[in-house]
């Protein structure tokens, strides 16, 4: 290998080193250099001085938010992994190569269309006197409150992930060694047991990774709790939104994000290292 | 034997609910953007085109969209070009430091985004770059890279890497072979690229709203409009909004697995 300056290989290296350098990195690093800043008279001055911390810090409100965000993304990741899997399971086992590909291609297309369209159609249809509430009525029940409840947020939350974890379980179980599968039943075990202590632990990687975007999804997204749970528990995002929005408050905002992506990084870390700890076939 | 056909066909229910569940608000704000009620439920009101009328005739709306294509389609070609220099580097070549090099292109995504529009608000202030419509363009790029750099990593995959040595050896340069060889094989890919990161970028609101100061996206305006209160108005242009983003999003899945069947054949 010539060791001189490779023009022709820098030319397709070095473009994107240096833009996320200035546009990625650069703003990360920033936030948490503006996490020790200080704010005089309404304007951000250049300081190190850890009172933004102190302040959060000290707050109830911001620990509460804290461990309602942890809990409700939980919550809703735990909701979404078990609503998926019948319907992972029917589209990795039951149906044709054919089918399971048109079933991942239109599951593919929510994640790319307007959230904020679609979190808005759903204010409309679980309001009071909306649609979901009507269709009840038909049958004699309700009406029920729906806005403003976890219920809202997490039918929120589970719009933005649902789709993404139904093609991750489904990629993930269609890949299962079929032959393990057959020897299971040959072996005498019930479809049960065999779903239970064949299936799941050679899908576990798969799983865990998607119950891990799941959570990283929920656990940022300000648009479900705020509209469809009217904030009422304010979550972490939405105590970013407002200090930053309304309050002018950036070191405390940073304070906040640089909580979130410390909490984000431990569960993705003990995840991964669950994902792939011995035992599993994979 | 009949348990197990009552069995699938529960599970053919369940599937047709969860795929109710995930298509239903986009279908039924399609049917309400077409109903006179202000508060729609179930009994419809009548059919109406009341609410396109409106936004056809808001300036407002009609700047929006024209901020969001100069955007979308920017973000687009900026995007699509820093995917393929790091796709093509992770193909071609070995390096030391690769690993930390391919984690800065593929992390952005993995960051909620409200994050990323608080840092990217204060380090564009900082440089004086906010507020502007290309402040958008500039952190939609580093947000969409990563799915270019996937998708059009996807198809050098499936090139013979003895396809380029051929070229040299028959006295092409590195930059000819590049020209005449690599960007033709990854064409479908990079058509593929330019339609889901514009699509990523035309639906992207967050950091939108923080970056771009007077300069409203559609999104953006979407946002403004639920933030005041309940109208049709958005059923409407969220129409607009799907259609533009299933269009990109299909032609990119088209283009994607139409270079499949080829390379198959």
């Amino acid at each position: 290998m010539k060791r001189r300056f490779d023009i022709y290989a820098m030319t397709w290296r070095l473009p994107i080193i240096f833009w996320q350098f200035l546009f990625f990195v650069g703003p990360l690093l920033f936030m948490v250099a503006i996490s020790f800043f200080v704010v005089k008279n309404y304007r951000m001055t250049e300081a190190f001085e850890f009172v933004n911390w102190q302040k959060m810090f000290s707050k109830g409100y911001f620990w509460d938010s804290y461990w309602y965000t942890i809990f409700i993304a939980a919550l809703s990741s735990t909701v979404a992994m078990i609503l998926a899997f019948p319907a992972s399971f029917a589209l990795a086992f039951r149906a044709s190569d054919n089918l399971r590909r048109w079933a991942i291609f239109l599951l593919i297309i929510p994640f790319f269309t307007s959230y904020l369209v679609r979190t808005f159609s759903w204010y409309v249809i679980l309001a009071e006197s909306g649609v979901l509430n009507a269709m009840l009525g038909y049958i004699g029940l309700g009406p029920f409150k729906m806005l403003n409840t976890h219920f809202g947020t997490v039918v929120g939350y589970l719009t933005l992930t649902l789709p993404l974890v139904v093609i991750l379980q489904t990629v993930t179980m269609a890949n299962v060694d079929k032959t393990l599968i057959e020897a299971a039943r040959n072996l005498g075990c019930k479809p049960l047991a065999t779903i239970w202590r064949v299936i799941l632990p050679l899908s576990k990687t798969g799983f865990i990774v998607a119950a891990l975007f799941c959570f990283i999804l929920s656990f940022g997204d300000f648009v479900a709790p705020f509209y469809l749970g009217g904030s009422q528990e304010p979550t972490l995002p939405i105590l970013i939104l407002d200090t930053t929005k309304s309050g002018q408050q950036w070191p405390r905002a940073a304070v906040v994000a640089i909580m979130m992506m410390v909490t984000l990084f431990t569960i993705a870390f003990a995840a991964i290292a669950l994902a792939y700890r011995k035992g599993g076939a994979k | 034997m009949n348990q197990t056909r009552v069995l699938n066909i529960m599970l053919v229910l369940y599937v047709a609910c969860i795929f109710a569940f995930i298509f239903a608000p986009i279908l039924f704000s399609l049917v309400f953007s077409f109903n006179s009620q202000r508060f729609p439920t179930i009994p419809l009101g009548e059919f109406s085109t009341e609410w396109y009328a409106k936004i056809f005739a808001d300036p407002d709306v009609w700047i929006a969209a024209r901020n969001s294509l100069i955007v979308s389609v920017s973000t687009a070609v900026v995007a699509t070009f820093l995917g393929f220099c790091t796709a093509y580097s992770d193909f071609r070549y070995n390096f030391r430091f690769k690993g930390p090099y391919l984690a800065l292109i593929l992390l952005p995504p993995t960051i909620p985004l409200i994050i990323m529009a608080l840092a990217m608000l204060a380090w564009l202030s900082k440089l004086g770059l906010s507020g502007q419509l290309w402040s958008i363009i500039l952190a939609h790029s580093v947000l969409t890279a990563p799915f270019a750099m996937a998708i059009i990593r996807l198809r050098l995959n499936q090139m013979d890497p003895d396809l380029e040595s051929a070229a040299w050896n028959l006295g092409g340069s590195e930059w000819q072979a590049m020209r005449h060889v690599i960007i033709p094989f990854c064409m479908p890919s990079i058509v593929s690229a330019l339609c889901l990161t514009a699509a990523v970028s035309f639906d992207e609101f967050a950091v939108s709203w923080f970056v771009s100061g007077l300069n409203k996206t559609v999104p953006v305006v979407i946002l403004e409009i639920v933030q005041g209160n309940i109208d049709p108005q958005v059923n409407a242009i969220g129409t607009f909004v799907f259609l533009t983003s299933m269009t990109l999003v299909i032609l990119a899945q088209v283009f994607f697995i139409s270079r499949q069947v080829k390379s198959h054949s």
